[in-house]
Parts: structure tokens; C-alpha cells; sequence
């Protein structure tokens, strides 16, 4: 078995009093999809923003590509080739769509050199982005902040790439076309994908590790398929069926 | 006429010496949204090292123009540069450490470093007014005539107001392009929308508040300096009314915006002055503050701030 890119040992986060994390343990590795679900309040997107550093784990460890990056600070978390697409999206609302991207692409050491391309792939990958480039962000659609907040992540040209809840407020077209782009980025250059999806259904099928996150600790891991089987899943996540 | 032109002529330098300062007002509240009280008084400390770099030259009536010229460069470089370290310590020691406690605690350390700075000031230099070498102060004070009052009284751009105004022009180009179309301006451009954001995409945050400080500190060097050479004196008090004028323009501008702080310089310049010109001089400071109290009441997001509104 492949080392693990990321893995996070008995992290606890607090906000304030508030403990969010209960020593949540967790693996994900190169060059797979792994994903987290659970209810509102879990503590997904903690989870995710803990790994880049802010908050911080108050206990723990967080390991990334053989490094202890527990106490690093964000930014050079970050630079370590993790880029994130938070929740909320976090669009500069007053930068540019192509100034956005330039953020993105702070992450490349190699930007100067790869930066036309990686620009033209992103285009490519949501050709509206190309029509609203002049476009400040603020001003874009939610659907297009989306898509945008994907897209300035894959600037860095990232070794792992964090996405909480990429489909939320999208159109069901726009959602299977954003899952799509992440199978292919992954199948086709190795991209290692830590995924916070809403929509269990879409996220288990998509991905190779599926955990279930409830108050704050995992309570369930597996394959995507094995997750999708359970019964206790089903009727916790996919009531309804498929969304 | 003539009298009008002049006062434009003066009103206009004299704006530009408060845009400077007011830059750094502006710039620091967008990033990290306090008014940093300490920042005429950076202002007084940019003047003083100018004082005392043109004292160590020891220009003489008989050094050659150009020279003087020439040594008025060095000075704004050095001066930029050491006025800078100040600005980054003011910043590291006083307002870093309280990052992320209550809203009101740096501003209370800003006030603080404020008057620390002024009785610094006031005991290395003494509490009298002191002078900029004659010799230079009178080279520096010829100009052109431009408009040739039939009465006698003609409209003069001084080489001081050239300079003035020169050097103002240049720099602000310079960091609006730093600005709009450097990595560095993206980076603090980010700070100042989303800091954890900025934080996310690889940015250093506390680097870049840093560097804020030091281009803020830098640019009220340089409007030091040229507050040195355009009146020839100056005292440890001279930041604080200053400072506020300049705080007055930020917020005329609309604080945040660098376009903004520029353009409310230059009107608080000229308002003060036509006030002066026309009104009488007595009242000139007041007619500054009145304007700050009327845009706080009919316009608080100043001239080309934005509205709080906004999609995020
Ligand atoms: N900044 C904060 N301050 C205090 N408590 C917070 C903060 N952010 C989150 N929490 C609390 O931490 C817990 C976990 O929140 P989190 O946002 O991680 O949940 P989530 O699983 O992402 O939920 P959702 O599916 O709704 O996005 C919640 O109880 C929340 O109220
Ligand atoms: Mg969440």
C-alpha cells in the first residue's frame, strides 16, 4: 500500500469553548478521491479548513507528503501544493475573474513559465469563465463564483486539491459537469481530491474512500461502493434517493 | 487673476503633500481596517531624518544647483528607507501583537505610539522650531513667472512646487501601478477583500500587512521631506494637525480607496488655501474639519469610496 499524502491522527479543533472535531483520524492517498459526508454541523468544512491551519488542531497531527504540518502556518501549508475551494466559495469580490486566477496560481513556483496554459486549460474546463474574465468577481453568479473558486484552485497545480461542497446552489447540469471535471482531472493526471459533498450520492459514487463525519468524529469509513451499500447510510444521507 | 492662479499653484502643492500622508491612512485601513493615529507622526519623523540628512551635507550658498538637486534625491531616498523601518516597527511592536484582540485595542496603541513618537521627537530635538539651512531653503525658492499680473503681481511656480508636485505625480503613478498590476499589489489587494482567503492561496498575510506599513511610512517620508523644503521649518507638533488634515482627505477621498486619498488631498490642499486666500487665514484649519464633519453626515463613504453594500 502507497503511503498516505494526508493523514490526520486524533485532531481536536475548538472554536473557543466549542470543541468542533473530537480526534478525527483519517487517510487519504495520492492520486485517489476520498471524500466526507455528513449531516449540517458535523464538522466538514472545520475539518478542512484545520488541515490548511486555521483554525488550528489544538491536539493532534496532521501529516502532508511526509511533513508534520500541525503547526505550520497557513500560507506555507499551502505552498506545500494544497489549494482549497472553501465553502461559500470566497471569490475576491473585487478582483477580477482573471485576478483570481492569478491568486490561484501563487501555489506554482513555475507560474511564469505555465501560467498561459494552465489559464487556457482552466477556460477550457469552464468555458464561461472565458467570457467573464474582465468580470469583478462579486458580480458573477453563484454558479459562476463556483466554478471560478474551482478554477483558481487548479492554478497551483495542486498535489492535493480540497473542495467543500462544490455543487451546492448549481444547476443539476452544472453539478454533474463539475463531478465530471473532477473524475477526469483525477483519472487522467493522478490528482489526489479531498471532497465535502452535500450530495452523498453523487460524492460516494464519485470517490475511491468515503468517511462519514457525525459531532465531530469519523464514524464509518469504506469504499465509495461500500459506504453506498449500507443501509444506515442510505436512510441517513440518501433518503430520497438520488438527488 | 493672477491671484487665482496662485492659489491654485499653492493649493495644489499643498495637496499634494497631504495625498502622500493620506495614502498611508487609507492604505492601512483597508488591510487591516484601523486608523493608525501613529501615522502623522510618522509623517514628522520622515521630516526630522530629512532635516538632519540635509544638515549632515552641509550645503553651502555656493554648491551648484544641480548638486543641490541632486542631494534633495539622496535625502528622500534615505529617508524613505529609514522613515520605513519605523514604520515597520511601529507595526511589529505595537499593532501585530494585539492582531485579532478587540476591535478598539489597536487603535488605542496607535494613539499611544502617537504620542510616544511626538516626545521622542520632542527630547532628541528639542521643543523649538527648527530650520532648514538658509542656503538651501533660498536656491530652492526661485521659479517661473506663469501668469504676468498687470498690477504687479504676477503667479509663480516655485522649484519647490515643481519638485513637489513632480515627485508627488511620480510616486502616486508608481504605486498605482504597483497596485493594479504587480503580484505584490494582488497579494494586498487580497488581504484587504479576505485575509483567510489570502492566507488560502499562499499569501503571507503578516508579510504583506508589513509591507503596507513600510510603503505607508515611505510615502509620508517623502511628503516630510517636502513639507521640509516647502516651508523651511519645522517642530515635533507639525504631524499632528497634519495628520489630521490628511486623515480629513482619506475620508473625503472615501477611506480604503488609493484614487480616493489623492484626490481628497489635493481638495483639502486647495480648500485650505482659497480659504486662506480669500477668507482669511485665521480660520483655515477649521474650514478643513467642517468639511470632515459634512462628509461624515451627507457622504461617509467619501467621494470615490464604495457603499458598505455589497454581493459577497
Ligand atoms: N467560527 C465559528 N465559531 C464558533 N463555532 C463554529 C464556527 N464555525 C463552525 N462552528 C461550529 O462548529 C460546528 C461544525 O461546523 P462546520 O461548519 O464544520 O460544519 P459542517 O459539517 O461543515 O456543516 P455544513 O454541512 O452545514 O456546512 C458547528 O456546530 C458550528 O456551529
Ligand atoms: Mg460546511
Amino acid at each position: 500500500m502507497t503511503r498516505p499524502l494526508l493523514s490526520l491522527r486524533g485532531v481536536e479543533t475548538f472554536y473557543g469553548k466549542v470543541q468542533a472535531l473530537r480526534g478525527v483520524d483519517l487517510d487519504v492517498r495520492a492520486g485517489e478521491i476520498a471524500t466526507i459526508i455528513g449531516a449540517n454541523g458535523a464538522g466538514k468544512t472545520t475539518l478542512m479548513m484545520t488541515i490548511c491551519g486555521t483554525p488550528r488542531a489544538r491536539h493532534g497531527q496532521i501529516e502532508f507528503d511526509g511533513q508534520d504540518i500541525t503547526r505550520l502556518a497557513t500560507h506555507r501549508i499551502m505552498h506545500l501544493r494544497i489549494a482549497h475551494s472553501p465553502e461559500g466559495r470566497r471569490i475576491f469580490p473585487r478582483m477580477t475573474v482573471l485576478e483570481n486566477l492569478q491568486m490561484g496560481a501563487l501555489l506554482n513556483p513555475e507560474r511564469d513559465q505555465t501560467f498561459d496554459s494552465d489559464l487556457k486549460r482552466a477556460f477550457e474546463l469552464f468555458p464561461i469563465l472565458e467570457r467573464r474574465q474582465g468580470q469583478r468577481g462579486g458580480t458573477l453568479s453563484g454558479g459562476e463564483q463556483q466554478m471560478l473558486a474551482i478554477a483558481r484552485a487548479l492554478m497551483g497545480r495542486p498535489k492535493l486539491l480540497l473542495l467543500d461542497e462544490p455543487s451546492l446552489g448549481l444547476a443539476p447540469l452544472i453539478v454533474r459537469q463539475i463531478f465530471e471535471v473532477i473524475r477526469e482531472l483525477n483519472a487522467r493526471e493522478g490528482l489526489t481530491v479531498f471532497l465535502v459533498e452535500q450530495n452523498a450520492y453523487h460524492a460516494l459514487r464519485l470517490a475511491h474512500r468515503g468517511y462519514v463525519m457525525v459531532n465531530g468524529k469519523i464514524t464509518l469509513s469504506g469504499t465509495g461502493a461500500e459506504l453506498l451499500a449500507r443501509e444506515e447510510i442510505r436512510a441517513a444521507y440518501l433518503e430520497g434517493g438520488r438527488h | 487673476m493672477e491671484y487665482f492662479v496662485q492659489q491654485l499653484i499653492n493649493g495644489l502643492t499643498l495637496g499634494s503633500i497631504y495625498g502622500l500622508i493620506a495614502i498611508g491612512y487609507t492604505m492601512v485601513y483597508g488591510i487591516i481596517g484601523m486608523i493608525n493615529f501613529a501615522h502623522g507622526d510618522v509623517f514628522m519623523v520622515g521630516s526630522f531624518i530629512g532635516l538632519l540628512l540635509f544638515l549632515m551635507i552641509g550645503l553651502t550658498a555656493a554648491t551648484p544647483l544641480v548638486v543641490i538637486i541632486l542631494a534633495l534625491i539622496g535625502v528622500l531616498i534615505v529617508a524613505m528607507a529609514l522613515t520605513a523601518v519605523w514604520g515597520w516597527t511601529i507595526e511589529r511592536l505595537a499593532y501585530r501583537p494585539l492582531r485579532g484582540s478587540f476591535r478598539l485595542a489597536p487603535l488605542i496603541t496607535a494613539i499611544g505610539m502617537s504620542i510616544v513618537l511626538t516626545n521622542l521627537v520632542q527630547i532628541a530635538q528639542g521643543a523649538r522650531v527648527k530650520n532648514l539651512p538658509p542656503d538651501i531653503k533660498d536656491r530652492l525658492a526661485g521659479g517661473f513667472t506663469v501668469l504676468r499680473g498687470a498690477d504687479g503681481f504676477d503667479a509663480v511656480v516655485s522649484y519647490r512646487q515643481l519638485v513637489i508636485v513632480g515627485v508627488t505625480v511620480t510616486l502616486m503613478a508608481f504605486f498605482t501601478w504597483l497596485i493594479t498590476s504587480t503580484s505584490l499589489g494582488r497579494a494586498q489587494r487580497a488581504c484587504e477583500q479576505d485575509r483567510t482567503m489570502a492566507a488560502l492561496t499562499g499569501v503571507d498575510v503578516d508579510r504583506t500587512i508589513s509591507i503596507t506599513f513600510v510603503i505607508g511610512a515611505a510615502l509620508a517620508a517623502v511628503a516630510g521631506v517636502m513639507f521640509l523644503v516647502y516651508y523651511g521649518a519645522i517642530d515635533f507638533y507639525i504631524g499632528f494637525v497634519a495628520g489630521i488634515k490628511a486623515f480629513t482627505a482619506a475620508v473625503l477621498g472615501g477611506i480604503g480607496s488609493l484614487p480616493g486619498a489623492m484626490l481628497g488631498g489635493l481638495l483639502i490642499g486647495l480648500i485650505e488655501v482659497f480659504w486662506a486666500g480669500y477668507v482669511g487665514s485665521e480660520y483655515k484649519d477649521v474650514a478643513a474639519f467642517s468639511i470632515l464633519a459634512l462628509v461624515l453626515i451627507f457622504r461617509p463613504e467619501g467621494l470615490l469610496g464604495r457603499p458598505e453594500i455589497e454581493k459577497v
